[in-house]
């Protein structure tokens, strides 16, 4: 099912022409923004000299820095009169990010939405319990009027009064929810306490963090849901930019309206398909705050293969942040990469800690993992062997050779919020 | 025969290889006022397997479990030595001959003599093998 057939499955050179047009009218739009103006007279790009797609590399990024300095209104390129809301980001350190939305904009956006939901096969015949932040978080009313404009029932019922939640969706025969994963498996928690099935249920769209395929799992056996993941962040409207189709192997980013670009976060240099990096973005279709070249700090890679449902090239997974990566021996590591070859491992736990050290000028990383106390034998010999196992199941996902250390079980450090698991030791030098 | 009293059952806890381990094991079987008859370290590659006889393996065992210690039991058997010299050899070549491999093994010397804990590939075989050469095995009665 699409929502824009055609916009969703343009063959590749109506794209970049598309790509190219809006790209140009952007370059326009962004004239009327101070820091723009500089930002390109500064490195000596003028509109005229963006000819093709791949000339947008000439221009500089923008950072999630340069919009806080904005604050509050310097990234609008429209006047106040034209902006018909505003939302903001969490500001979790200093001043928060400001976005705002001309009428044209909310119509984009919400066209989005409808993509996403239609392309998972939800629709007016659907009632959709929309259990995130209404206030001033981008996922409340975002997913709100792109579901009210498919014709879904759309029930606001915020966040907070878990019990309330599972009563309305059990008492209005809800179909379809919106949330945070961590929600939805306090959700189900209380769903169980409460002695209560919900049977209505069928989709379960679950994003603003990231969650893993083991925490999938666990949703859809519990919530008796399919579910998806949904990637977006407030710069680029909000959520919506990407989404996953039912194959649910990778997520469809729309092209039409995100230039998208991988790039090594420490060169910034442009790696290949099916490279890890950072995802950068151009917005296309944005009139209140246009931005170019914007550092989302999010890890992913573009899939190389095509889909089968004939939408554009995918994005994986988000499978972490910038800030988080490493440079070990030259070779770039995610600690998002550790924990995902520890969860396919059941002997270990997967808690972990990574050590980095500078040891005869070279770049030692140690991985510490808890053995699984149902697996310990008493064998020296099978943890040997587990030993080995890790070390090679490491070195197959990173390329690299690491020393892995088996410790105690719940001897490491668990993380509430935000998670240490790396120390690296190479500044001491 | 009854092959089965004989099997002892050895502690096993799971250590990393850092000070103080030792300490928190044994205080804490000091504590439940269990008797360690035997004990040997395994030291691998950062971490190490602390095996233990004690009196009271079940209690041993589930004080640790209470404390997070990471424990299983293993079957082991123990043969009575004569504390002098060749006293080893004449329990090593029992097994030697009827082809049990030893996997690993250690001892103690008490006042009613020294004692060979084994742990072998094949348990059933060398329990036959020794009882038949006429040399003692302790029986798991004597471990509460």
């Amino acid at each position: 099912m699409f929502w824009d057939k055609k916009a969703e499955t343009l063959k590749p050179d109506e794209l970049r022409e598309l790509q190219l047009k809006r790209l140009k009218k952007t370059l326009m739009q962004v004239q009327n923004v101070d820091f723009y103006r500089k930002l390109l007279s500064g490195a000596g790009v003028k509109a005229s000299s963006v000819r093709t797609l791949d000339d947008i590399q000439k221009i500089p990024f923008t950072k999630k820095q340069d919009l806080r300095n904005g604050y509050p209104f310097g990234f609008f390129a429209v006047p106040l009169k034209k902006i018909v809301r505003i939302h903001t980001t969490s500001g979790t350190t200093g001043k928060p990010t400001v976005v705002g939305y001309t009428r044209k904009d909310l119509d984009a956006w919400s066209d989005l939405i409808a993509r996403n939901m239609t392309m998972v096969g939800v629709g007016e015949n659907d009632v959709f319990q929309n259990m995130v932040n209404y206030g001033m978080f981008t996922g409340g009313l975002g997913f709100h009027y792109g579901a009210e404009k498919i014709g879904m029932t759309v029930i606001p019922s915020a966040t907070g009064n878990t019990k309330r939640q599972i009563e309305m969706i059990k008492d209005f025969g809800v179909t379809t929810i919106h949330c945070t994963p961590s929600y939805a498996m306090h959700l189900s928690e209380i769903a169980e306490e409460m002695n209560m099935s919900l049977e209505s249920l069928r989709t379960g769209i679950f994003g603003a963090e990231p969650w893993s395929e083991s925490v999938r799992r666990t949703l859809e056996k519990r919530l008796g849901v399919t579910a998806y993941d949904s990637y977006g962040l407030s710069e680029l409207f909000g959520p919506g930019v990407a989404f996953e189709c039912p194959e649910r192997d990778g997520l469809h980013i729309w092209h039409d309206c995100f230039y998208v670009e991988i790039i090594d976060p420490k060169t910034g240099e442009r790696v290949s398909d099916g490279e890890r990096g950072e995802l950068v973005v151009t917005p296309l279709v944005k009139e209140a705050m246009p931005l170019l070249r914007y550092r989302t700090g999010d890890i992913t890679f573009l899939i190389e293969d095509g889909c089968l449902c004939r939408r554009g090239q995918k994005i994986a997974r988000i499978t972490g942040r910038s800030d988080d990566m490493l440079v070990i021996r030259g070779i770039n590591v995610f600690p998002s990469q550790i924990e995902h070859v520890l969860l396919k491992i059941p002997e270990v736990g997967n808690q972990f800690m990574v050590y980095i050290d500078r040891i005869n000028h070279l770049d030692e990383m140690t991985v510490e993992v808890e053995i699984n106390r149902e697996f310990f034998s008493g064998e020296l010999a099978d943890l040997a062997k587990l030993q080995k196992k890790v070390v090679k199941e490491l070195h197959d996902a990173l390329e690299l050779r690491t020393t892995v250390k088996l410790v105690e079980p719940g001897s490491l450090p668990r993380f509430e919020g935000k998670a240490k698991r790396v120390i690296d030791r190479r500044e001491a030098e | 025969m009854d092959t089965q009293k004989y099997v002892i059952r050895q502690i096993s806890i799971f250590s990393e290889n850092r000070p103080g381990r030792l300490a928190a094991i044994a205080h804490a079987l000091g504590e439940e006022k269990i008797n360690i008859l035997a004990f040997s370290i395994a030291e691998a590659n950062g971490f190490g397997v602390v095996r233990a006889l004690v009196d009271h393996p079940e209690k041993a065992h589930d004080k640790l479990l209470s404390l997070g210690f990471n424990v299983a039991f293993t079957d082991v058997i123990a043969v009575k030595m004569k504390d002098q010299p060749g006293g080893l050899y004449e329990v090593a070549k029992i097994l030697g001959d009827a082809g049990v491999n030893i996997e690993y093994s250690y001892a103690y010397s008490g006042k009613e003599g020294a004692v060979l804990i084994l742990r072998v590939d094949m348990v059933e075989e060398a329990i036959q093998k020794i009882k038949t050469s006429g040399a003692t095995l302790l029986e798991r009665s004597v471990f509460h």
